[in-house]
């Protein structure tokens, strides 16, 4: 059992989310940043199904129950246990009663807490994710919550500490065409791969609502809505676009103009309010 | 057929029909790691735990655009509805027919769901006459309570839980149509039949 002392500004139950549903209305949700959710997994020697807790802008402080492997990974925050520092991006044992709090990123924006054996609360529809969107899945957290922890757990772990990159102060994300590209002015997809975008604060687990040139519709018809997946950038009416993440919905009546490459995905999902970033064209 | 980034291929055709030709095929002959099917008005995403390739979207490119083999029978699901929309005098109105001839209409056909998205539970219902394809309200109403029966374009739908929307609503169900303990979680889902029954 871990108890929530306080969440930060949002705290979410995640897991690799519902795939499978979207002919219903449900879309995946999921952890945002997956690399570094399954890192965390790989660090207390989890099955990758289990759930972490995705802390987004840090502040997060529980308290645990028993004696717990946990691991902390994603954007980097300081650690402590009861006051004093702790390891980041490693496996760290809390014996029962001591306090794990976490601090602020400087850079980045979702961080990762992951307890051997997976976060256990009650899945709904396969999966314990939090989806924003619907409301799927468990609520945010709130101080006084009691998370089970669960029995997802594989082999023992056998990493001390993983080498992770560090978050890029220039970021940039890579972009295939998306299937819409035509429905925009010719020049929209050079703009959208040479000129800077900022995150606004308009965004959230659906997505990244940025600002940067205009980017003007070649068709002004309406499109008939379509399927998304997480990544695509998507032009509204009003020529700024949008940039989904895990929370997207399921479909879509905008044209979409490109798509983050998934590999990248991990990296928009650590961009923060105020960020400012490039998209490069690898086709 | 439109790449849809390093996961997906969009594949784009003609009109429902071959949405729902297109959604049977790649339900009964998965892509090897499909993992989503999200078909639409015109488009069905197919959604792969892999890169696509070539071959992949030539397998697409020659499926049956009319459903070659009889539909299997996915069910009907009769939904009992008191027709007092504050838009049925509206749809009437753009229909230039009484309010009881537009209900009567709406209770003869047998509407097929053809798509899913807009909210969990949420089925766009073909089927509609022309004359009954009426657009969306200019502005959208803020609040729009469960359970409302609207219609826009050339479709019928019904909302699963309150939500903003811009459907004309002519009437109002009892029907739970998304519940995340029940098996399965959604009442209407894409090839579903479904009929409305008035009630008052």
């Amino acid at each position: 059992m871990l108890t929530v002392l306080a969440p930060g500004p949002l705290a979410t139950v995640q897991d690799l989310g519902r795939p499978g549903w979207a002919s219903i209305g449900v879309t995946t949700s999921g952890a945002a940043d997956r690399a570094a959710h399954g890192l965390a997994n790989r660090l207390v020697g989890n099955e990758p199904a289990a759930a972490t807790v995705e802390v987004t802008a840090g502040g997060l402080r529980v308290r645990a129950g028993r004696t717990l492997l946990v691991a902390v990974t994603g954007a980097p925050v300081p650690v402590s246990v009861d006051g004093r520092a702790a390891p980041f991006d490693a496996p760290l044992t809390l014996s029962a009663g001591a306090e794990l709090s976490l601090g602020r990123p400087a850079i980045g924006l979702r961080s990762y807490l992951a307890v051997r054996g997976g976060v256990d609360v009650p899945p709904v529809l396969g999966s314990r994710s939090t989806d924003s969107l619907s409301g799927l899945g468990p609520p945010r957290l709130t101080a006084g919550d009691r998370l089970p922890v669960g029995t997802l757990s594989a082999g023992e772990p056998f990493v001390d500490v993983a080498p992770v990159r560090p978050l890029p102060a220039r970021p940039v994300l890579r972009v295939l065409p998306g299937p819409r590209r035509d429905w925009l002015a010719q020049e929209a997809w050079a703009l959208l791969t040479s000129q800077e975008w900022s995150v606004t604060s308009d965004s959230d687990r659906v997505g990244l609502r940025l600002a940067g040139p205009r980017l003007d519709r070649a068709r002004h018809d309406e499109l008939p809505s379509e399927g998304l997946v997480p990544g695509a950038v998507q032009v509204p009416p009003d020529g700024a676009p949008v940039l989904f993440l895990s929370d997207h919905p399921v479909t879509g009546g905008y044209p979409v103009l490109a798509v983050v490459t998934t590999p990248d995905l991990s990296l928009a999902a650590q961009l923060r309010p105020g960020d400012s970033f490039r998209f490069r064209a690898v086709r | 057929m439109f790449p849809c980034g390093d996961r997906a291929l969009l594949a784009e055709v003609a009109d429902l029909d071959a949405v729902a030709a297109v959604r049977a095929a790649l339900r009964r002959a998965p892509l090897p790691g499909q993992v989503e099917l999200v078909p639409a008005a015109r488009t069905v995403l197919v959604v792969l735990d892999r890169a696509p390739t070539e071959t992949d979207a030539a397998r697409l490119r020659r499926l049956p655009l009319t459903d070659p083999a009889p539909a299997p029978d996915t069910g009907l699901v009769e939904l009992s509805v008191v027709f007092d929309g504050p838009d049925l005098a509206e749809v009437a109105a753009l229909a230039r027919r009484p309010p009881s001839s537009v209900v009567e209409t709406l209770t003869t056909i047998e509407f097929t769901v053809a798509f899913g998205g807009f909210a969990p539970g949420f089925g766009y219902l073909a089927g509609l006459p022309p004359e009954l394809s009426v657009p969306r309200r200019t502005t959208p109403r803020t609040r729009v309570p469960a359970g409302s029966v609207g219609l826009a374009g050339s479709f019928a739908g019904v909302y699963p839980r309150e939500s903003p929307g811009g459907w004309q609503l002519v009437g109002r169900t009892d029907a739970v149509l998304f519940d995340v303990h029940r098996d399965p979680p959604a009442l209407l889902a894409p090839g579903i039949r479904v009929r409305l029954r008035e009630v008052r």
